[in-house]
């Protein structure tokens, strides 16, 4: 099987799951225990902490860890939010934010806050005035650093920037970014950052919210003292662990990683264009990850796609899924103003660390018989059409 | 692809019956690819969790595949869904006619959408959990037989899809008993193996089809209410909307006479529901919509078939009159009862399929048969219907689904098209 879907999840690095199965095998204590074996897990919890700040440009002590993006969205917007509730109950989110921070402010607006959603123009792109311009209730603005279906990078500082001097403060989503592009905390000046272990060679069900010093910020799991207060619960050790070495291993690879996928990239979009004149890609103006790629082939539909490589060997992801799992086209295609004809012929190609120029070549390969395929099931009159 | 073995496009619905096919197709090593039609959008659909086709079903439906270890997908089907089978058939209700709109699925769902996804994932075979088998035979051409198990039959059902993706099916059931398939969901750990069968359309879970399609698809057509007529034409009171009545219904009339009535035709056109009493709803033939054929070339003017006119009908002798434009004029040996406009005629020649075509209308008693005068099934004449057309309708979508077991025999023209559930 190609694997071209590591914005869904990237492979386990085996120098993680050395260290994993070492700490699940020596590490048994819990890290709050008083004894030494206790000690010997909260050093190594420690050590994970600090390579997880480096990664992003904080201070260790700076650094939460949560089961995952989805938690530290919650906990970053909620925890903000409810932090802020004498100043005001409005937050900002973009329209093109990850499920998991939408997630989040319905549960803020069922709590009775009120919620804004920030446009995004064609290119997928956060205009960053929009950040000046609320309403002066709003506390909290949440901006992605990079798209997880376009990959198209976020003018995060632009807004931070913006949101500070009207008061506001900032969340930034780097889940996608983390481990792909280079993530500085101090530098884009947001107040809140999530990332998420899985997207960059770590175990599923681990993250981390980094918590500026200073911001407020209430807790969403209360009861005990964990995390310097801010999360509750007995820590994922062998999680957290496998999470401080895959972000040691990607603060050390990211610049050259990022310029081998960037190449990459450009041979897939070469191929994309010499095959397929006709198709899209969406973002393409905008800057975007180096290893994500999101296309529509008019008139092959994603579902048909999809189907058709993976019984080729390669694995995408397409558009959506509704609760039952059938495709449906994209809220963030959606949102940047592409035609619904076009969103639901789109798909998204993401490389990581295992891909090849020789599987750049397969997968576009592949692509070609897919496509042809596709279109000719969406001619047939049986299919459903694109 | 360097796959050694076949690989089988899986239909699954959900059901116990294309779960445990899907599953013995891996278990023999065939390379499955199951896929389940998504025909609703189940955000806003009020489906039972009985019927088929709902998040459940695809939830047991992935639950097989998980257990068997191959991969599944869900496909987007909603619109030729709509198109091809939902819209028909609110028109044949529309219409006075009482579809059959699982042929149709069959037809252009399971044996037409999917036939052309298995181009995408390069399937040799496209299987079904029906019970009906697939022959080839010695001259190289195909047939479409009977399960062996009568009672669970299920190729009436099956009379409209294409003769030339017969080589391209599989039917793992087809020589299994119910009881069976259940035994071998059991034994391969199937968590559905004792799963209730839906009795419904998938999409009426509750059997109230007018109720169904005048809530939920906001059909206004045949709601409009109008005279019972008797077969000489003279008013006998008021009807609720023809919507509400199907051929052979008996129940629900609201008319009193000396004995008891039944309704003869539905005539959409004059908003009339015409009554009569039970033995003129004999008729001594029919003539179909175009046929479809599940042989090379279609028979002669004047073969010999059984003839099934509804799920639940015992084949009847007859003479089959295929005309120029793909109708077909039968003759029965002996006069039938409940011909209904809109269910499907199905041509038997012993196990064989030889295929099928939805019911124009009856033909009358002592109307001159000859075929090569009877030229276009627009000219059926309204003589014919009133008096011919005749009572219906054992109506269940039992093709993936049903259990014949539990079903009323086709004999009994006393259900209405709306009240089947509460008559079975």
């Amino acid at each position: 099987m190609i694997y071209f879907d590591h914005n869904a999840s990237t492979p386990v690095r085996p120098e993680v799951q050395e260290e994993m199965g070492a700490c699940l095998a020596d590490l048994p204590a819990n890290p709050s225990s008083l004894h030494r074996e206790g000690q010997r897990a909260r050093a190594a919890l420690e050590k994970a902490r600090g390579h997880v700040a480096t990664l992003v440009g904080a201070s260790a002590d700076e650094v939460t860890f949560v089961s995952g993006g989805t938690e530290g969205d919650h906990a970053g917007l909620i925890g903000a939010a409810l932090a802020l509730e004498k100043r005001g109950r409005r937050v900002a989110i973009s329209a093109i934010e990850h499920h998991a921070v939408h997630g989040a402010a319905h549960l803020l607006a069922r709590l009775g806050f009120a919620v804004e959603h920030l446009r995004v123009g064609r290119d997928g792109m956060v205009d960053p005035r929009a950040a000046a311009s609320l309403p002066p209730d709003t506390t909290v603005v949440a901006v992605m650093m990079a798209n997880n279906e376009t990959g198209v990078i976020q003018p995060v500082a632009e807004v931070a920037a913006r949101a500070r001097e009207a008061g506001l403060r900032t969340l930034c989503d780097a889940v996608q970014a983390a481990g792909k592009i280079p993530v500085d905390f101090e530098g884009l000046g947001v107040a809140y950052l999530v990332v998420s272990a899985h997207k960059l060679g770590g175990p599923k069900g681990v993250g981390a919210l980094i918590v500026r010093h200073g911001a407020p910020f209430e807790p969403l799991f209360r009861g005990s003292a964990h995390e310097f207060g801010r999360r509750g619960g007995t820590e994922n050790v062998p999680g957290i662990v496998g999470f401080g070495v895959a972000a040691e291993l990607a603060a050390r690879e990211v610049a050259a990683e990022s310029q081998r996928l960037r190449r990459l990239r450009a041979r897939f979009e070469a191929g994309v264009r010499a095959y397929f004149p006709g198709a899209i890609v969406h973002g393409e103006r905008a800057p975007r990850l180096p290893n994500t790629v999101n296309a529509s082939f008019p008139g092959a539909r994603s579902d048909h796609l999809l189907m058709s490589l993976d019984a080729r060997g390669v694995a995408v992801s397409a558009g959506a899924a509704c609760a039952s799992g059938a495709v449906e086209p994209s809220p963030v295609l959606s949102a940047m103003g592409v035609p619904r004809e076009l969103a639901v012929c789109a798909l998204r190609f993401s490389m990581g660390r295992t891909t090849s120029e020789h599987e750049v070549d397969e997968v576009i390969a592949a692509l070609v018989e897919s496509v042809k395929a596709a279109r000719a099931m969406g001619k047939s009159g049986t299919g459903a059409r694109a | 692809m360097s796959e050694p073995t076949t690989i089988v496009l899986a239909a699954m619905s959900g059901g116990v019956d294309s779960g445990v096919a899907a599953a013995l197709l891996a278990e023999q090593g065939y390379a499955v690819t199951g896929v389940t039609l998504k025909l609703w959008c189940y955000g806003k659909s009020p489906l039972s969790p009985r019927a088929c086709c709902t998040l459940d079903a695809i939830e047991d439906a992935r639950g097989v595949a998980r257990a068997m270890g191959f991969p599944l997908f869900v496909v987007e089907a909603e619109e030729v869904f709509r198109a091809r089978v939902l819209q028909p058939f609110l028109d044949a209700y529309a219409g006075g006619r009482t579809p059959y709109p699982c042929a149709l699925c069959n037809q252009h769902l399971k044996f037409g959408d999917l036939v052309a996804r298995m181009e995408l994932v390069g399937a040799e075979r496209l299987a079904t959990g029906h019970y009906a088998r697939v022959e080839h035979l010695a001259d190289d051409t195909w047939a479409l037989l009977r399960a062996a198990d009568r009672e669970k039959d299920q190729s009436y059902a099956l009379a409209l899809i294409p003769y030339d993706v017969l080589p391209r099916v599989l039917f793992p059931l087809g020589g299994l008993s119910k009881h069976e398939v259940r035994e071998h969901g059991r034994r391969l750990g199937l968590t559905l193996w004792d799963k209730v069968e839906s009795q419904d359309l998938c999409f009426v879970p509750d059997g109230d089809y007018a109720g169904y399609m005048v809530r939920n698809l906001g059909e206004i057509r045949g709601t409009a209410p109008g005279p019972f007529l008797d077969s000489a034409g003279r008013t006998l009171g008021t009807h609720r909307g023809v919507i509400h009545y199907t051929v052979g219904q008996r129940r629900g009339l609201g008319l009193v006479a000396r004995e008891p009535l039944y309704v003869l035709a539905v005539d959409a056109e004059r908003n009339a529901v015409v009554v009569g009493t039970k033995a003129e709803l004999d008729a001594p033939g029919l003539v179909t919509a175009p046929a479809n054929w599940l042989m090379p070339v279609p028979p002669e003017s004047g073969a010999r078939a059984e003839v099934k006119i509804r799920y639940h009908h015992a084949p009847a002798p007859a003479t089959l009159h295929p005309r120029a434009d793909g109708s077909v004029e039968v003759r029965f040996d002996e006069p039938q009862t409940a011909v209904t406009p809109g269910q499907l005629a199905v041509f038997y020649d012993g196990d064989r399929v030889l295929g099928g075509a939805s019911i124009a209308h009856a033909l009358s008693t002592g109307a001159r048969t000859d075929a090569g005068l009877l030229h276009t099934e627009a000219q059926g004449d309204a003589g014919a219907l009133r008096a011919g057309a005749s009572a219906g309708a054992d109506l269940l979508c039992t093709d993936a689904q049903g259990d014949a077991r539990a079903l009323h025999t086709g004999a009994r023209p006393d259900i209405s098209r709306a009240g089947i559930t509460a008559a079975s």
